[in-house]
């Protein structure tokens, strides 16, 4: 088990290791939803709220069902089976309790079952020795970090429309460009916190 | 021994997690039986909540107009909501104008029933019926223009207006979809709808429609439009079809000379060469018939081979050319594709044909 404290997992996922900008988890939906900031938002907030819920229901049927009996190996379709229940969870309590939100997100809500970032969390916190209060500290501050992202590419976005893209590189091979700049500049902060 | 608990472990997370999900859609998605009172409580509707308010309605047997089958798309369903519809959602706005959104009118596909609902419907949508029928004659029009006359079983009769239209229903691989199209056979012919249907490559219910054969079931329901005919004598009256456009225009004339057979009429037909015209020897018999009656077919791409002597040129030139602008009461009625649209309402209007006067229906 690692003893850094959780609040230096929290800072760290959430600047030196980026889990979109260091590790490229959950890229797809980076791409596919950062034209608007504001969806951006609303994805990002979810991807915080089922990244935080996840890694701490999977770490405590990791640790008190799955050591116990001797049965790490089930350890990925355990997981995606936990996360998949919970969207749709989710989902449907978002849908009863404040519909605006739920049409708000729209598609993105379901979309969060397929965001790598919420597995590769789950998955990360594992192979690092995370104990529970570490293992949502690392779910909280990536899904910040996710959402800092995915805000700051749709703002770039946005602001881009004005510009002049040579044709080859309009869409999505600007994003990635922009994506890779990013990540390089978010590179500045590592080595202040080791995770 | 661990084949065994990885096994156990496996199906009791899998059971545990859709029991807790099958216990929470019950809570959750559960809304119970609600109602839907039409019109001030003319009607009042039992269904089950959660669902739609589109399916809600079609499950009571009212036929909201619906193209898209639901998706949010084609913006037909519009009905107003006086109450318990919620707030209008961002799917809805694209197809709401202010003044609509101010009068309550919404989307039924969008609006979720959660509670009880009032909404306004009108009458004439509440006459429409779902009708069995067969398939009695297909025939070619133009290589992909085709008339298809239905024999109606069950209801036996349609009681319409002048230029409205029905919508089949064409299975698709998403489950049933609706396609609107115009009624080309007159009014008076109560017991049989006929249509006249281009093929779009690709295209769900035209390809279905072109591939039925002679004693093939179809369901649809109708009628529905509101375009109100002016009844007037004196109101001279011009029809501008392109294409498949034509079937509307055939079901006003016809309906319109069996009542008024001394009623002003202009019909202007646009297509590209001779191998699109249709319903010409039909019409022009009309015309010998009804000397107030006259036809104009316009090519705008004639062939050397097809010895055309008639109209060429787009539609809306031959229009300007024949229309007077006397200040006469008129009232026109187009139907055809979008730019074709565009060009004749430019020519009407600048012939003093008022706003209101001018119906149309895009293939958009």
């Amino acid at each position: 088990m690692s003893d850094i404290s959780p609040w230096a997992i929290l800072i760290a996922t959430i600047f030196t290791s980026n889990i979109l900008l260091t590790n490229f988890l959950g890229m797809c939906s980076f791409l596919a939803c950062s034209r608007q900031v504001d969806t951006a938002v609303g994805l990002g907030a979810a991807v915080i709220f089922v990244m935080v819920c996840t890694t701490a229901i999977n770490w405590w049927i990791y640790t008190h069902a799955l050591i116990p009996l001797g049965i790490e190996h089930l350890w990925f379709i355990v997981a995606i089976a936990v996360i998949a229940a919970f969207v749709q969870f989710v989902e449907m309590f978002v849908e009863r309790f404040s519909p605006k939100l739920y049409h708000a997100l729209g598609i993105f809500l379901p979309l969060i079952t397929v965001n790598c970032a919420i597995l590769g969390a789950s998955l990360l916190m594992i192979t690092r020795n995370y104990d529970f209060h570490q293992s949502v500290a690392f779910g909280f501050g990536g899904g910040i970090g996710w959402m800092l992202a995915i805000v700051l590419i749709a703002g770039l976005r946005q602001k881009m429309s004005y510009s002049d893209v040579p044709r080859p590189f309009q869409g999505v091979a600007i994003v990635m460009i922009i994506t890779g700049i990013m990540a390089m500049i978010f590179m500045g902060f590592a080595g202040m916190v080791k995770i | 021994m661990v084949f065994i608990w990885s096994i156990l472990v496996l199906v009791l997370i899998v059971v545990g997690l859709a029991v807790l999900l099958t216990v929470a859609e019950s809570v959750l998605v559960n809304y119970g039986v609600c109602t839907i009172d039409v019109n001030a409580s003319e009607k009042s509707l039992e269904v089950e909540g959660g669902q739609s308010l589109l399916s809600g309605l079609i499950e009571s047997k009212i036929f909201i107009p619906s193209a898209c089958g639901g998706q949010g798309t084609c913006g037909f369903c519009k009905i107003q909501v006086l109450d318990g519809g919620g707030p209008i959602l961002p799917t809805e706005t694209p197809y709401i104008s202010r003044g609509e959104r101010r009068d309550g009118v919404r989307l039924a596909c969008q609006v979720k029933i959660r509670q009880d609902i009032r909404v306004k419907i009108p009458e004439d949508l509440l006459n429409v019926k779902l009708f069995n029928a067969t398939v009695i004659s297909t025939e070619a029009m133009t290589s992909n223009i085709k008339e298809i006359r239905f024999k109606l079983n069950d209801p036996s009769e349609i009681i319409s207006r002048v230029g409205q239209y029905v919508q089949v229903q064409a299975p698709s691989p998403d489950g049933p979809v609706f396609r609107a199209y115009s009624i080309s056979s007159a009014v008076y012919e109560t017991d049989e709808v006929e249509l006249v249907v281009r093929l779009i490559p690709g295209g769900i219910g035209s390809t279905y429609l072109h591939n039925l054969a002679v004693g093939d079931p179809v369901e649809f329901t109708g009628p529905y439009g509101d375009f109100i005919f002016d009844e007037d004598p004196d109101t001279e009256l011009i029809c501008v079809g392109g294409g498949a456009g034509m079937a509307p225009m055939k079901n006003i004339i016809q309906s319109m000379y069996r009542q008024q057979p001394d009623r002003k009429c202009w019909l202007f037909f646009g297509c590209r060469a001779k191998d699109d015209i249709f319903y010409l020897e039909m019409f022009e018999e009309m015309a010998e018939k009804h000397p107030n009656f006259h036809v104009v077919y316009g090519l705008s791409e004639p062939k050397p081979e097809d010895d055309w002597n008639g109209e060429t040129g787009f539609i809306h030139l031959s229009l300007d050319k024949m229309i007077e602008a006397n200040g006469a009461k008129r009232q026109a009625f187009l139907c055809g594709p979008p730019p074709m649209i565009d060009a004749v309402t430019k020519v009407l209007l600048a012939k003093g044909l008022p706003d209101d006067r001018i119906f149309f229906d895009d293939f958009g």
